[in-house]
């Protein structure tokens, strides 16, 4: 067995079998369905109705408010000071008071409660009586409300992209934008995640002075390339053991717990649609319910429509890509250094090309086929987020070609450099180090 | 003389900084080479060009004849002066790695570790983290890797540094069996007790130059000084008398009748001069030379003078 091989196995396995790993491994899918099945459960939880006692002193609007699924709404034609010294005892939870001259000065109206203003029911009420004012200046205005609705437009335009092979192919902006700025965000967590671990391990060889019987041994860049390997596929095994584990609580709780994934009639047609395999078919099923939208049968068909073995491979290329190149810098510093508090003053520079990528997604998602997504895209520091976060929008595959061929160069380039400096710096102690004498290991024969 | 190991006109900068200037060694076969010198004088850079971690700027290096390669670590085993292992890994799963790197094969590296092992009572702790050992004990372990892969040539730094007074003659004894099986040493110190006790040669490097170098028997007379310690009694007329000007009392003691005298000689006059002229005047109870110890001519190289106490210090 080769030497490179038998470090990279020494650093696999010692942090595969830490019981850190083990845990974080277990853990992160658990917490991640979670994240993804909370929403749901939570949503189905119905909690105690919400009670508003309503005070009309005009006696308009009694008849417009109507229960809603956990807000109750109580008529009472008390004085309103009474009211309130019944919400006090615990009657119920809030009071609206309509005074007489409501219509004339609506901000005259008052929703008085005990305990923290319930938001829901402020923009319930708000609603219910702008549109009761509304049709009352409609009605003084001799204007029929029935005219009015009719001109009222929904409007949801498709979005739809010519592809060079003359398909049409509808796009659906919320849903890469979502994908997108999650693979981004997780590129970044997985580079500076693993990124210190190597930084760490450099140290830990530095500072127990192991380093120097093993470099009697082996290269110092061998030593750095196992290291960066090593924790590399680390990342990888826990990223392929997130993923399956995700999926498979997921797929457990949905056969377990089936009510929770309930679809609406129009929703599951889109999930039907979505489970075909035909891309031909899925696109016709796609275009002959667009008629009826609805979020959900959107958020549906827009995954549908992205490809996910390019979008698993990409991330997965990209992430060790990303992490290659700043993994070799990490060790560089890790080299550097003589202690943990050292290593901020060098952190920065890597620090800020990877924070100013996840910054611009933002400006890369309004617009993911101009020059900034492309250029971002393209150079090396800043390709693994930009990419990702560019990939759901669709990629030309020239592009994509492009970006991977440079983010290949970058991290041979930056390993490069970054053995020059962990060469000298593993053997260096007790010494200050400036970027001035960075520069002159990265120049020594 | 068969050399093992040679160093020619080995040169290393640092930008300006010039660690070594020109340095030349040549490491006997099956013999122990101390290299001496202060700190800071260039000791390990010159140990870390033999490991071929750093290369020098120029200069040749030449294992038993044959310029190094970097396959050659495998025939060398370095025990570096600041010498650590992984805290947090087993001992015996670390020292099986570590000969790994040395391109062992696990398996035969487990059987010759577990004798090593069974040698300095180690076994027990085979299965235990590291940070669970003594410091003498990771010591031990550190020795036991260097040595472990066979290597004709052995480098130690320091190698006695944090063992107690038994582990240091255990380590001596391991030392100087190596040395009959066949390997030779190179052994940097500042301890110049034990240069004298192991060690065959010596170079001494001061401020990037190799300033001495030699046998070491033979750079203890060459700085022997002709100074002799000499013992009398029943003297038939004073000491002083007996002595022309090619002989210089340095200073005597009188104690039960016995003088004790310290008499320098003249260059090139051997003792028999010396004892020719007292024989006739005074009966000689004890006669030696007094040879200086490799810690005044280490002193005396790189300072330029002997130490303070040179006399006292000379007759131990």
């Amino acid at each position: 067995m080769s030497k490179i091989t038998t470090i990279i196995k020494r650093e696999y396995l010692s942090r595969v079998r830490k019981k850190s790993f083990i845990v974080m491994t277990i853990l992160g899918p658990i917490l991640m369905a979670a994240l993804m099945i909370a929403p749901v459960v939570i949503s189905q939880i119905s909690e105690r109705d919400y009670e508003i006692a309503i005070v009309d002193d005009t006696s308009l609007f009694y008849e417009s408010f109507t229960d809603q699924s956990n807000i109750v709404f109580i008529h009472l034609q008390t004085n309103v000071d009474q009211v309130l010294s019944l919400m006090r005892d615990g009657k119920f939870d809030a009071v609206l008071h309509i005074p007489e001259i409501a219509f004339q000065a609506p901000s005259s109206l008052r929703l008085f409660s005990e305990k923290a203003t319930n938001l829901n029911a402020k923009m319930l009420v708000e609603n219910v009586i702008k549109q009761e004012f509304e049709s009352l200046k409609l009605a003084a205005a001799g204007i029929d409300e029935e005219v009015l609705r009719t001109i009222e437009t929904p409007l949801n335009i498709h979005a739809i992209r010519i592809r060079k092979d003359g398909l049409e192919q509808t796009d659906y902006p919320e849903v890469s934008m979502g994908l997108g700025i999650v693979s981004g965000l997780l590129i970044y967590i997985f580079i500076f995640l693993f990124g210190s671990q190597v930084l760490r391990g450099v140290m830990e060889e530095k500072t127990s002075r192991i380093v120097e019987i093993i470099v009697s041994s082996v290269k110092p860049f061998q030593l750095m390339f196992g290291k960066i390997t090593g924790v590399g596929l680390v990342g990888l095994t826990q990223f392929l053991i997130w993923i399956i584990l995700t999926f498979s609580i997921i797929g457990l709780v949905r056969v377990s717990v089936p009510e929770l994934f309930k679809f609406s009639p129009d929703e599951q047609v889109y999930v039907n649609s979505a489970q075909m395999l035909n891309p031909q078919e899925l696109q016709n099923q796609m275009e002959s319910i667009q008629q009826s939208n609805t979020t959900a049968g959107e958020l549906l068909a827009g995954l549908a429509a992205i490809n996910f073995p390019v979008m698993i491979g990409s991330f997965i290329f990209f992430f060790l890509g990303g992490y290659l190149l700043y993994g070799a810098f990490f060790a560089a510093i890790g080299a550097a250094v003589d202690n943990e508090a050292d290593t901020q003053q060098f952190m920065l520079p890597i620090t800020i090309p990877l924070l100013f990528s996840l910054i611009m997604a933002q400006m890369v998602m309004n617009n993911p086929s101009g020059n900034a997504a492309f250029w971002l895209s393209i150079i090396p520091l800043t390709s693994p987020v930009i990419m990702m976060v560019r990939l759901p929008f669709g990629v030309p595959y020239t592009d994509l070609a492009l970006s991977a061929t440079l983010l290949v160069i970058g991290f041979l380039f930056a390993t490069w450099i970054a053995s020059k400096i962990y060469r000298t710096g593993i053997l260096m102690y007790g010494k200050k180090v400036t970027y001035a004498e960075l520069w002159k290991w990265i120049r020594y024969k | 003389m068969e050399y093992l190991f040679r160093a020619e006109h080995v040169t290393k900068h640092y930008n300006q900084h010039c660690a070594l200037d020109s340095v030349s060694i040549a490491v006997p076969e099956q013999s122990i080479f101390g290299l001496l010198g202060p700190n800071g004088a260039g000791k390990t850079t010159l140990i870390r060009i033999i490991n071929q971690i750093i290369a020098p700027d120029t200069g040749n290096l030449l294992l038993n004849g044959r310029t190094l390669k970097p396959e050659d670590v495998h025939k060398i085993g370095y025990l570096p002066e600041e010498r650590g292992l992984y805290k947090k890994m087993k001992v015996g799963e670390q020292a099986v790695y570590l000969a790994q790197l040395k391109g062992l094969k696990a398996s035969q590296a487990k059987k010759e570790l577990q004798s090593w092992f069974e040698k300095f009572d180690l076994m027990p702790w085979w299965n235990k983290k590291v940070e669970e050992l003594s410091k003498g004990m990771q010591q031990k372990v550190q020795f036991i890797i260097t040595v472990l892969h066979k290597p004709r040539l052995l480098i130690f730094d320091e190698p006695f540094s944090g063992f107690d007074p038994i582990n240091v003659n255990l380590l001596k004894h391991e030392i100087l069996n190596l040395r009959k099986n066949g390997a030779t040493i190179i052994f940097s110190t500042h301890n110049m007790g034990s240069v004298e006790e192991l060690c065959d040669h010596i170079a001494l490097i001061n401020k990037s130059r190799k300033i001495l170098d030699g046998n070491v028997r033979t750079i203890r007379k060459e700085y022997s000084g002709q100074l002799f310690q000499i013992e009398l009694e029943n003297m038939v007329s004073p000491l002083e008398d007996m002595l022309d000007n090619r002989f210089e009392l340095i200073g005597s003691t009188k104690k039960n009748g016995i003088l004790s005298a310290r008499i320098k000689v003249r260059a090139h006059l051997s003792a028999n001069e010396l004892l020719k002229q007292i024989m006739t005047g005074a009966q000689i109870v004890s006669f030696h030379e007094l040879i200086p110890s490799m810690n005044d001519i280490f002193i005396k190289n790189v300072t330029g003078h002997f130490p303070f106490k040179q006399e006292e210090s000379a007759e131990d």
